[in-house]
């Protein structure tokens, strides 16, 4: 099999049977079922005591995270103790069902990757929890609020700990559910309501490819868990493998809203900003990597599927970007560039053994930066009566202090400014695909440029130039509570990049996804760098000529090229999505139910309206009187003794 | 032998005209005997003519039966007249559609 786009490399995935979860690591458990008992306080236990859980119901869900996120924290450092070969670590909890020979546990498997997601989900989950103590103060709901918050977590956390497909689709839904019930939130909203929907149904449709790659898996190899297949996935047909890569790419399109499956993650912005930031741009959106960099078993078998991975990922990105560019509403920014930045995980997954770790390092730098910003958006959106319009913001810098300089970190990581955890990430994201394939690395440096147009002209409007604020608005900084998960995670943007130092990532998560030979890239890698960030100085160059120096009107100009207007409506997503999919299929329901109508009620209805009809004709002749009646029995038995006659004489 | 035949084919017709025609529901009986009769003029003829009993004895079963369907009748009959001060059948003609 050879790759039809990128020269194959060789490799070895170690297939290693995970260790039994001995003593610290018997707790494992715990780490899904803490939040998990959280939601179940927090949700169950409101009409029961309603009056307690106002009072302290968030400092109960912000404690299970937390308990959840110490744990985690353990685990880890138990886990770098270990020698290499023994970093996997499974735990059988139960049977799930078992029916013939089909057998499902209910197991949990913690490994490099696993870990890292864990860090991930209850530390970023954690500090948003905090914050949203401060966020959701004044919200009647807020104790059900931090139930579906830590419901999102319970289900994130047995996404990523399962030890098989069946189990991580359990935790798939979940988070689909808490994402679904968080968007609409808010449900007085009608937009809220029809966006929650909106996410809830374009997610189906990944799911579809999720459950039938599942179902495949198990006609192939006759099990689910992620170890017995990368055993046996060198004796399985390409066919199969390709059929099942594609599946699972469906699947994380879905999820990670990349292209043709993305138009649900802007309008997921109508959830709180808290939410935006949690699900919406750290962990659940990440999913789509996590399934793709842990099925790197079956993808680096598939050269099909792998090659559309990177196709998908580049048009992502570059879609993502050109949203970010044309949005006025300060959310919808970010989601364009939360698209476009998974856009890049997505591509590092994409490009095989060499980039697996790269994405999951994209992956963590970007969980701290993107919800800094969106932690950052919600506290701006606190101080300006929770308008999103950044026409309105302006000159915020001395009013937020606190909130502006963190923002500026995120801001500085994203773009990729050096020395900013962002810088190293994508950097070697770009400097992975220029390796393999030319074209795919001029687009990400490309996208990367863009990268650094939008958020320049965010930051532009929304914290410097001059204030344009609506009448009545008093900025103010947000409370410490939301303050200091933004100091943190500002803190995370900025120092994230450690983790590349001694490429500590690539040996760490090498148990799991294989370590690639070094591929020598076109250009030497400091050359590379030095085209990225000049590429990023273009774009920051352009954002400040096109938008600091002039005067940044409050209304959006309506006289602007076309590329903008298509950009302002989502480049027609929901237009070719009405176009190929809901108008046709509107159109097959509609013949369907005419063909119901007209030809199945026809033939039934008309049948029977003939019968009565013709008895409507024929109950004329009982018309009561006895002799006609005589008659008619006459006629009858004179008709009977002719046709007697005919019959023997002929 | 034809003669009897005859006779009884004429009879029946007789009878049978007059259940179509007449109103009167005691001639309608009547007409009803007068064909019963003409058949049993037609059984016992024919009986004699193969020499068996066979039809006589049918006959029998015919004036039994015609003999009961008298008694019936004719009380249906009083009881409608009693009822309507009339005793035309086409008056009783409530049980149609």
């Amino acid at each position: 099999m050879t790759n039809i786009l990128f020269e194959g490399g060789e490799h070895a995935i170690p297939a290693v049977d995970p260790g039994a979860a001995d003593g610290v690591f018997a707790v494992l458990w715990l780490v899904i079922a803490l939040p998990l008992l959280g939601a179940l306080v927090l949700l169950l236990g409101g009409p029961i005591a309603r009056g307690a859980l106002d009072k302290v119901g968030h400092y109960v869900g912000t404690a299970f995270s937390a308990g959840s996120f110490l744990i985690s924290l353990l685990l880890f450092f138990m886990l770098l103790g270990r020698d290499e070969g023994e970093r996997q670590i499974g735990q059988q909890l139960y049977t799930w069902f078992q029916t013939g020979g089909f057998d499902v546990g209910m197991d949990l498997l913690y490994d490099p990757l696993s870990a890292l997601f864990l860090l991930l989900i209850t530390g970023v989950g954690t500090l948003i929890h905090v914050y949203s103590i401060g966020y959701m103060e004044h919200d009647p709901r807020r104790c059900r609020f931090f139930g579906y918050l830590n419901l999102f977590v319970a289900a994130m956390l047995m996404l990523v700990l399962s030890a098989n497909y069946l189990g991580l689709f359990l935790g798939w839904e979940g988070v689909g559910l808490a994402s679904y019930l968080l968007i609409g939130f808010w449900q007085h909203k009608p937009s809220a309501a029809a966006a929650a929907k909106k996410a809830f149904v374009i997610n189906r449709v990944g799911d579809i490819g999720l459950s039938l790659a599942i179902a495949l898996m198990f006609v192939t190899f006759g099990t689910s868990d992620f170890a017995a297949i990368s055993e046996m996935a060198g004796n399985a047909s390409g066919d199969a493998l390709t059929a099942i890569g594609l599946l699972l790419l469906l699947g994380a399109c879905g999820k990670s809203a990349q292209v043709p499956l993305q138009s649900w993650l802007l309008d997921a912005m109508e959830g709180p900003t808290p939410v935006s930031a949690l699900i919406h741009a750290a962990t659940m959106v990440t999913a789509g990597v996590y399934l793709i960099v842990r099925s790197n078993f079956i993808f680096e078998l598939a050269p099909v599927a792998q090659t559309v991975v990177v196709i998908v990922a580049v048009v992502t990105l570059l879609w993502g970007a050109i949203l970010g560019c044309a949005k006025d509403d300060i959310k919808k920014v970010l989601a364009g560039s939360t698209m476009s930045q998974i856009g890049y995980m997505m591509l590092g997954a994409g490009l095989g053994v060499a980039g697996y770790a790269f994405a999951i390092f994209h992956l963590l730098t970007h969980g701290f930066f993107k919800a800094n910003m969106f932690l950052g958006a919600g506290s701006v959106m606190h101080g300006m009566d929770d308008d999103v319009n950044m026409r309105r913001y302006g000159a915020l810098t001395k009013s937020m202090p606190v909130t502006y300089l963190t923002f500026a970190m995120g801001y500085l990581a994203i773009i990729g400014f050096p020395g900013f955890s962002g810088f190293w990430s994508k950097d070697k994201i770009i400097e992975t695909a220029l390796a393999e394939n030319w074209l795919v690395g001029v687009l990400a440096m490309l996208g990367a440029g863009i990268t650094g147009f939008y958020m320049t002209r965010l930051m532009l409007m929304t914290f410097l130039s001059r204030s344009r604020w609506e009448k009545g608005v008093h900025p103010h900084e947000s409370p410490k509570v939301m303050t200091i998960p933004l100091i943190v995670l500002a803190a995370l943007s900025v120092l994230g990049g450690v983790m590349l130092a001694g490429d500590w990532i690539v040996g760490f998560l090498a148990p799991v996804v294989g370590e690639a030979e070094p591929h020598e890239p076109p250009l030497p890698a400091l050359v590379i760098t030095l085209l990225v960030t000049l590429v990023v100085a273009i774009g920051v160059a352009a954002a400040w000529f096109f938008v600091g120096k002039r005067d940044i009107p409050r209304e959006a100009p309506h006289d602007v090229s076309f590329a903008t207007r298509a950009a302002r409506a989502d480049l027609y997503g929901d237009a070719i999505n009405e176009g190929l999919v809901v108008g046709p299929g509107r159109h097959v329901v509609s013949g369907l139910t005419t063909m119901d109508r007209v030809g199945v009620d026809g033939a039934v209805e008309g049948g029977s309206s003939a019968v009565g009809g013709m008895a409507y004709t024929f109950r004329a002749v009982q018309n009561g009187f006895v002799r006609s009646y005589a008659l008619s029995l006459l006629v009858g038995v004179l008709l009977v003794l002719l046709t007697l006659m005919v019959v023997n004489f002929s | 032998m034809t003669q009897y035949v005859v006779l009884s084919a004429i009879l029946f017709t007789i009878g049978c005209v007059g259940v179509l025609t007449r109103r009167n529901a005691i001639v309608v009986f009547m007409c009803v005997e007068l064909m019963l009769n003409a058949s049993n003029l037609a059984l016992v003829a024919f009986a004699k003519q193969h020499g068996n009993l066979d039809g006589q004895i049918a006959a029998f079963f015919v004036m039994v039966v015609a003999a009961a369907e008298v008694v019936v009748g004719l009380a249906i009959i009083m009881t409608i007249f009693r009822t309507r001060r009339s005793a035309s059948v086409d008056d009783a003609s409530l049980l149609k559609y």
